[in-house]
């Protein structure tokens, strides 16, 4: 029981970087961003070939991000260079990600066990060596997402930060502050994709394993974890949106992991996350009605 | 100066709907003017702005500042020059920031991004004065979203912020026009006031013929992409608000509106 509560902890961690960068596409830019499910498994891809080919498992974390930033910048590009509407610029990249994963990856590949990743190499065994592996997994995830939720917190406070977050507010006056909005908007979603890439890096790393198809359905998931922290959170303004969203990740994860234990069929996963999201999505519509309900029409 | 040299703009080229509203569209703006615009709708008010700050391409004609061409320019990069207003309170500032985010974005306006800190505390004070000659209280509530202020006093913080840095024109587009009678005249009278005081050239489209009498030094009065009216200070001293009714109801009633 313990154990399963510890794995479902790691998973909610681990998931909650993706849950960031979702946070910062669809939240602050207001970009629904579907290059995610293609730039998480890209991740993956480029950590497994390097695991497999005894490279530094750590350097997977950096070519994760690098990776990452590439895909978001091709959707950026797409998007505000060439004019493609938001969501089909996504699209675009997500599609065309599914065959350069393979092409990077050659098929589904699994890493051996004598390979060492970022829960088992030198570094970590030093300082958490006496921690059980799946101990160990739930202590690096969890240095991870907190490390990251730090440098966004403040990214968010910088100049840079206040005109990410100004562009999607209205974008208006990011020109009126002579500011060219699509260059913010690529910078985002460069950002936002960067940090699903390490995300993707981190699940190759605890499962050992990349498979073509682990991008299906994580868009929905960062949304529903932003949706559910961000609901959640609402009436206290103290609290940080990368806390909400950290918090709504595990929660999510919990929920999906309730599931599984009640004997749910692996098959039927992407259904519940689907059926679960959409129930989320409806609570947050009647939370909001509230206040609300002649405005409508 | 600003010059607007052979403007020619066409809406729908090229189809059934083609509209030729500038032709050889010409206007010179001195420094330091301060120039009312009015004229019914469609007569080419807001076009003619949108053509100034680049929002709208044009198919002929030449747009410059003290001599230089800005045609080539983009429109976000024009604006390292201009400031504007908007007719809808909610375009001049940002819902989800604070009023000093707000105001720090607008402090930094056409420098750069970078990682240094968003807010500069020692630029809080100075942010405090400017809005304290709103005398809305507006410099007490630096922590409150901006959303959550009414619309004039949303207006009002958008015209501190539009003229916050060192500016060559200062656009007004009917930006009273969605305000109660009461808070559009606060917000005109605090326009006046900050274009006097920082001497800026500006240009104010609106639909007050009062306000376009007793406020500028100039008064333009334009119909299907033409000045009909061009009054200087000493000749618009003399004008009462209903001589530029009589003239405005004329144009009207050709256009059978």
């Amino acid at each position: 029981m313990i154990d399963l509560i510890i794995s479902t902890l790691t998973q909610g961690f681990i998931y909650a970087l993706l849950s960031y960068g979702i946070f910062i596409t669809y939240k602050i830019l207001d970009f629904p961003d579907l290059t995610v499910d293609g730039s998480f498994p890209l991740g993956a891809a480029v950590t497994a070939v390097m695991l497999v080919n005894g490279f530094n498992p750590y350097l997977t974390l950096l070519c994760a991000l690098a990776v990452g930033a590439a895909a978001g910048l091709a959707t950026g590009l797409i998007h505000v260079k060439l004019g493609v509407r938001d969501l089909l610029a996504g699209i675009i990249t997500m599609t065309a990600l599914f065959s350069i994963n393979l092409q990077i990856a050659g098929s589904n590949l699994a890493v051996e066990r004598a390979v060492d990743t970022i829960f088992s190499a030198g570094p970590t065994m030093m300082l958490f060596g006496s921690f059980s592996l799946i101990q160990r997994k739930l202590i690096v995830s969890l240095i991870l997402v907190i490390l990251f939720k730090l440098i966004l917190d403040f990214y968010f406070k910088t100049k840079s930060g206040l005109l990410l977050r100004a562009v999607g507010d209205n974008n208006v006056l990011v020109t009126s502050l002579a500011k060219d909005k699509g260059r913010v908007k690529i910078l985002g979603l460069v950002i936002a994709n960067a940090l699903v890439a390490l995300s993707g890096c981190i699940v190759c790393h605890e499962q050992r394993a990349f498979a073509s198809t682990m991008g299906t359905g994580q868009m929905i998931f960062g949304l529903a974890a932003v949706i559910i922290g961000t609901t959640l959170f609402r009436r206290m303004s103290f609290v940080k949106g990368t806390t909400a969203v950290l918090t709504g990740s595990v929660i999510y994860k919990a929920c999906i992991q309730a599931a599984i234990s009640m004997g749910l069929p692996a098959n039927l996963l992407k259904l519940i996350t689907a059926l679960l999201f959409l129930v989320i999505l409806v609570i947050g519509n009647v939370e909001k009605g509230k206040g609300k309900k002649y405005a409508g029409a | 100066m600003l010059e607007l040299k052979n403007i020619t703009k066409v809406y729908n080229p090229g189809t059934v709907t083609e509209m030729c509203l500038f032709k050889d569209f010409s206007l010179s703006v001195e420094d330091g003017e301060f120039i009312s615009i009015v004229g019914s709708n469609g007569s080419g008010k807001t076009s003619l702005l949108n053509i100034i700050c680049g929002s709208i391409p044009v198919e002929g004609g030449d747009v410059l500042i003290n001599g230089n061409s800005i045609m080539k320019l983009k429109e976000y990069e024009r604006y390292k020059m201009m400031g504007r207003v908007y007719q809808n309170p909610s375009m001049g500032t940002c819902p989800n920031l604070t009023i000093l985010e707000n105001m720090a974005l607008a402090d930094n306006k056409a420098k750069f991004f970078g990682l240094g800190r968003g807010i500069n505390k020692k630029r809080i004070d100075f942010y405090k004065e400017q809005l304290e000659i709103l005398g809305l209280g507006l410099e007490d509530k630096m922590d409150i979203k901006v959303g959550s202020l009414s619309g004039g006093q949303r207006q009002a913080a958008a015209l501190v912020m539009a003229s916050m840095t060192k500016l060559d024109f200062l656009i007004l587009d009917e930006h009273t026009a969605a305000l109660d009678p009461h808070t559009a005249e606060i917000i005109m009278v605090l326009t006046n006031k900050i274009i006097r005081e920082k001497k800026l050239t500006a240009i104010m489209v609106t639909h007050n013929l009062r306000y376009a009498v007793e406020y500028g030094d100039r008064l333009i009065m334009m119909d299907k992409g033409k000045i009909v009216m061009d009054k200087n200070s000493e000749e618009k001293a003399k004008t009462s608000t209903d001589d530029i009714l009589r003239v405005f109801n004329e144009i009207s009633i050709e256009c059978g509106n």
